[in-house]
């Protein structure tokens, strides 16, 4: 548990790094070939740019934008993370919901952009049947000394293609996590708290 | 972030503090015992990875702070004083003292060949890794296992048990904290005399693990909505992936989310 706090938010960057890539995927391509490719662009345009290495929030934004939220279902992600009360809620406050959560995960990170450097991924052989819709890619972040990280993906079929909804580090679910946090916010202070907690947390305060 | 998330390298016990720790919370928890039926989760109804909630987010509360006002000072003054080289080493020195936990308890588990990786390891770090010291066995490909007593115990089917914030120790459970009773007689610094080299020994590893996790626990801060929730399912998910070397299994549904219309979050059930 040591190591693995520190390697977690090391990661974690990375591999919200990784989900992504530039558009035009090949809708055939298959999950594992998509994490291969994304997490190398993403991992090569962090060692290109030492801004968002440093962290710089502005430009980590258009980078997500362009690179990693083509192949994120991020709605699906919310959505999980708050659980059944997702249904119940407005469409006013699901869109706030994927505004304040997204803000927070990026905000939160950023400043583990630079453990991405100086890593190469290993994606690991995925076992599929041809019907699946959907899998759990492994991989694993490969310093150039050291132990290596392990990352996995869920990822799901969709009509544009393979998109993730949810990642691990070190054994972590992301989505999990965030679950047990929500729903004590939620049955505490109803939606409209988890809104504002989200946000007030956003704003620093 | 604080101790917390040191117990694994301590899993074997230190300071001599963890039999103590260990023992004072086993008394308190049977005292807790009685009422713990009146801890109440965020749902208001007895969470049942966490019945004793209540008694857990005090301790939380007070390793917090003394992670605040004591080893966290003392971990970043560390971090500016040391290079990083330096930090390296001693890392390996102490993850190298796992490796004999390690490996008896991959031949507990039946992994035999993982078990004789981890006396390689053992055997080539301490001898060409100048005592430990170098990781010359990573580089050979041989990887570190990190198998405790706690996961040869999931292995074999035993429930985690209720979650247990340990005093100083940070984040437990039954089942892990039986099994560092085990690993305390499988760490080696636990049989150091005198006394004295023992406790410096463990002190400068403490310390140098809580180096090693500044950045994360400024993350974590940033990232949590509820700290202590946010440990205490990272916790589980944790050593349940541990105990499945990696890969755990898809766990069935719990009945309240069932009716999810967006998809079936795979809940922690911990094994």
């Amino acid at each position: 548990m040591t190591i693995f706090m520190k390697k977690f938010f090391a990661s974690l960057a990375v591999t919200v790094v990784a989900i992504g890539s530039s558009a035009a995927v090949a809708a055939q391509e298959g999950p594992e070939a998509l994490i291969k490719r994304v997490s190398t662009e993403a991992m090569e345009r962090i060692q290109k740019d030492p801004d968002l290495a440093a962290g710089d929030i502005k430009k980590i934004n258009v980078m997500i934008d362009q690179v990693i939220m083509p192949h994120v279902n991020f709605q699906r992600m919310t959505s999980l993370a708050v659980g059944r009360s997702w249904r119940t809620a407005t469409p006013e406050q699901q869109k706030q919901l994927l505004t304040e959560f997204r803000a927070l995960l990026v905000r939160s990170y950023a400043n583990a952009f630079a453990a991405a450097k100086d890593r190469t991924v290993r994606v690991k052989p995925v076992r599929m049947e041809a019907a699946d819709t959907e899998v759990t890619v492994n991989s694993e972040l490969v310093p150039k000394r050291g132990e290596p990280v392990t990352v996995g993906y869920r990822v799901e079929k969709t009509a544009e293609g393979w998109k993730a909804y949810d990642v691990n580090i070190l054994g972590v679910w992301l989505v999990d996590n965030y679950r047990n946090q929500f729903t004590q916010e939620i049955n505490a202070r109803g939606l409209d708290g988890l809104i504002k907690s989200l946000s007030d947390k956003n704003k620093g305060l | 972030m604080r101790l917390t998330f040191l117990i694994n390298r301590f899993d074997g016990g230190f300071l001599g503090l963890r039999r103590a720790a260990v023992c004072a919370t086993l008394a308190t928890v049977m005292l807790l015992e009685g009422c713990a039926s009146t801890s109440i989760s965020g749902r208001g109804v007895r969470n049942e990875i966490d019945p004793l909630e209540t008694y857990n987010r005090t301790i939380f509360t007070f390793n917090d702070a003394a992670d605040r006002i004591v080893l966290k000072p003392i971990a970043t003054a560390y971090d500016r004083a040391t290079p990083e080289l330096f930090r390296v080493l001693i890392g390996n020195f102490f993850s190298n003292l796992n490796e004999i936990n390690s490996g008896i308890n991959s031949a507990l588990q039946g992994k035999v060949k993982q078990a004789a990786g981890d006396g390689a390891r053992l055997l080539i770090n301490t001898t060409l890794g100048f005592g430990g010291l170098a990781d010359v066995a990573t580089e050979l490909g041989l990887e570190r296992s990190n198998e405790d007593f706690g996961q040869t115990l999931g292995f074999w089917g035993l429930p985690a048990g209720p979650y247990l914030v340990l005093p100083l120790l940070g984040p437990s459970s039954g089942r892990d904290l039986a099994g560092s009773f085990v690993g305390y007689s499988g760490y080696p610094l636990n049989y150091l005399r005198p006394k004295g080299h023992r406790f410096t020994l463990n002190m400068v590893s403490l310390v140098d693990n809580r180096a090693n996790l500044l950045a994360a626990s400024q993350l974590m801060d940033g990232a949590a909505l509820d700290r202590y929730t946010f440990v205490r399912n990272a916790y589980f998910q944790r050593r349940l992936s541990l105990v499945y070397d990696g890969d755990p299994p898809f766990h069935a549904v719990p009945a309240e989310e069932k009716d999810d219309p967006v998809g079936q979050p795979k809940a922690i059930v911990p094994r």
